[in-house]
């Protein structure tokens, strides 16, 4: 992408009346980086991730995601981009292929193409077995994978991930990030939120938002040599607090 | 275009998967048809009268013998005054009776006799057509016995019953679920297709793809449409060949109309779901605000002329009584002009549709 970052913002902000959910957010991420954005429950990260996505206009400042001016060039920026929500919005009643033909579909793509996708990336997300199956009786781990697909399907160049492994046990996290290291190998910028701090430690670059401003922003080897903490459950405890 | 047919294509699996409510869609108007047609024919059919006959003549007995003779008329009694008509009613040996004065066998002979006819009137929707079917009885039956007298009938004597000769009341109910069932698919399953959305997220995700609003909206109404005329259809027909309702006008016409009213449930619904917060709201709301109205005020089954002032003007704005007025003229009477309700429809149409337009833009910014 010559060069330029694949998320930048400056001064982005956002208010809900006399509440400032985010204030004045300034990040650069760069193209194939995995970027963990962390906060505690409330902090702001999800209202920051939806402007992002052209899902919600900012109060102020500006963003621009893989080349696209958010809020202008919205048709290219929808195109290029994969967000995958905090709360789990795929259709239950219909079968994890259903899902993922409707979310390819509606990105344009045609049924050859459809199909080719379809059977490159069901098996890579572990859900080859459960294509016929209705989205609503799989278990978490499997509708987060599946949802994880559908954010993948049109091939976006930034994938925003909001909590993505929120309630399902270690192995299945664990088998969640593997996912994420392959699509950040193959060059897609990786956007990701979580609140579990050893999924930090997986990332390239973190930050770490507290009522609504970044407070620290480094890799994580850089935050514990800064703060002094033992690992970045630690940086994190040290940094809210202060 | 093809992001459009992957939302006609979504939509439509979702249609398909809730089996229940696909049943209730395209089952309940057919039961409905059935139900009101079957019920109400035989009524008609058995409709019990008590006789009072005054006058005692050869006149008299032969009009009272052709009445009953017609097969829709049983003579429950014949009553030895009038003081026992009343209690008859309460009772309910009787719906309707027939007094036929003293002298009726010579008013007859000289071409001016004249019976009376009492009905119940507790059931006041079915009191108004026994009323006009007895009088049409009676009117023919005289006409007749004129006739084999070698009289003239007196001009004023024929009753007739217009459009309905035969008083089906499928006629009235068929045009009727024709408004109920676009309402419900239209109206009522798209606000709840299009909020359910809202509430579990996915117009969200939707939103993040590059289709737009409109075509969202498209994908998602154009499957409703589909189903609404399909049902329309399957009512039309049973009622065709079921109970013979007639089809006078032009089948275009009326598809024409039903389009208009299409656009306005549609426009309806997607007012609903852009002002509901939940689910459970955009329900009641379409329930209130389209069924229910539909039912009731639009003369579906409750004539408007029997409703006190002010509840006409409200039923003068219901888009359904102006629809049935044009469906009841095309499939009954054959009529193919209707200037005042075509322009009601049509202003309603394009208010509500700006409207819903408007406040689905505000929701989704
Ligand atoms: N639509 C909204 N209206 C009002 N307040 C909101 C809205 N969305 C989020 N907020 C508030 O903004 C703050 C940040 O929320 P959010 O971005 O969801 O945090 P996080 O994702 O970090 O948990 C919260 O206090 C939340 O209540
Ligand atoms: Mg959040």
């Amino acid at each position: 992408m010559s060069g330029e970052a694949a998320v930048f913002a400056r001064g982005l902000t956002r208010r809900f009346g006399d509440f400032t959910a985010v204030e004045s957010l300034d990040l650069e991420v760069a193209g194939g980086e995995i970027f963990g954005f962390l906060g505690a429950n409330g902090a702001g990260k999800t209202t920051a991730i939806r402007m992002l996505c052209g899902l919600l206009p900012p109060s102020g400042g500006e963003a621009r995601v893989a080349g696209c001016r958010v809020g202008r060039d919205t048709g290219a920026l929808k195109r290029r981009i994969g967000y995958m929500s905090q709360r789990f919005s795929l259709y239950e009643d219909l079968t994890v292929l259903e899902n993922l033909e409707f979310f390819g579909g509606v990105y344009g793509l045609g049924r050859a193409e459809l199909a080719a996708r379809a059977d490159e990336l069901l098996p890579r997300l572990g859900l080859d077995a459960e294509r016929g199956r209705l989205t609503g009786s799989l278990p978490l781990g499997y509708k987060q994978r599946l949802s994880l697909g559908c954010a993948l399907a049109h091939r976006p160049r930034v994938l925003f991930l909001d909590e993505p492994t929120g309630g399902v046990d270690p192995v299945a996290r664990r088998g969640f990030w593997d996912l994420i290291y392959e699509q950040a190998a193959a060059g897609v910028t990786v956007f990701v939120t979580t609140h579990y701090m050893d999924e930090a430690e997986y990332c390239g670059r973190v930050s770490i938002m507290v009522q609504g401003r970044i407070v620290a922003l480094d890799t994580p080897a850089g935050l514990k040599a800064r703060t002094g903490g033992a690992d970045m459950q630690d940086v994190f405890l040290r940094l809210v607090d202060a | 275009m093809n992001r459009i047919l992957a939302v006609v294509r979504k939509e439509f699996l979702h249609i398909l998967r809730d089996r229940r409510s696909l049943a209730v869609a395209v089952l309940m108007p057919l039961a409905m048809v059935l139900i009101y047609g079957a019920v109400m024919d035989m009524e008609l059919r058995d409709l019990k009268v008590g006789v009072l006959d005054l006058d005692r003549s050869d006149r008299s007995r032969e009009l009272v013998r052709a009445m009953t003779s017609s097969g829709f008329i049983v003579a429950a009694e014949h009553l030895p005054g009038r003081e026992e008509i009343e209690p008859g009613f309460r009772q309910g040996r009787f719906l309707a009776a027939l007094v036929v004065p003293r002298g009726y066998g010579g008013d007859l002979a000289r071409g001016e006799a004249r019976v009376q006819v009492l009905v119940d009137g507790a059931d006041a929707s079915t009191a108004a057509t026994v009323a006009n079917y007895l009088q049409a009885v009676v009117a023919t039956v005289n006409r007749d016995l004129l006739r084999e007298a070698g009289l003239a009938a007196p001009f004023g004597a024929r009753t007739r019953i217009w459009f309905n000769p035969e008083l089906v009341s499928a006629r009235f109910v068929v045009p009727g679920l024709v408004a109920l069932v676009l309402m419900m698919i239209c109206a009522l399953l798209t606000s709840i297709a299009i909020t359910r959305e809202k509430e579990t997220g996915t117009l969200e995700q939707i939103l993040t793809t590059p289709v737009t609003p409109a075509q969202v909206i498209a994908g998602k109404v154009l499957p409703y449409v589909a189903l609404g005329a399909l049902v329309c259809t399957m009512v039309l027909l049973a009622g065709k060949w079921v109970f013979g309702v007639p089809m006078a006008g032009s089948w275009w016409l009326l598809a024409a109309y039903c389009l208009l009213f299409i656009v306005i449930a549609l426009a309806l619904g997607l007012l609903i779901s852009a002002r509901s917060p939940s689910l459970r709201v955009a329900m009641m709301a379409a329930l209130m605000v389209t069924m229910l109205p539909t039912m009731i005020l639009s003369g579906f089954v409750f004539p408007i002329a029997s409703m006190p002032g002010p509840l006409q003007v409200v039923c003068r704005l219901l888009p359904a009584t102006h629809f049935l007025v044009v469906l009841r003229g095309i499939m009954l009477k054959g009529q193919s002009w209707f200037p005042l309700q075509t322009a009601a429809l049509v202003v309603m149409a394009a208010v509500l549709l700006t409207l819903a337009v408007r406040s689905f833009r505000l929701r989704l910014e």
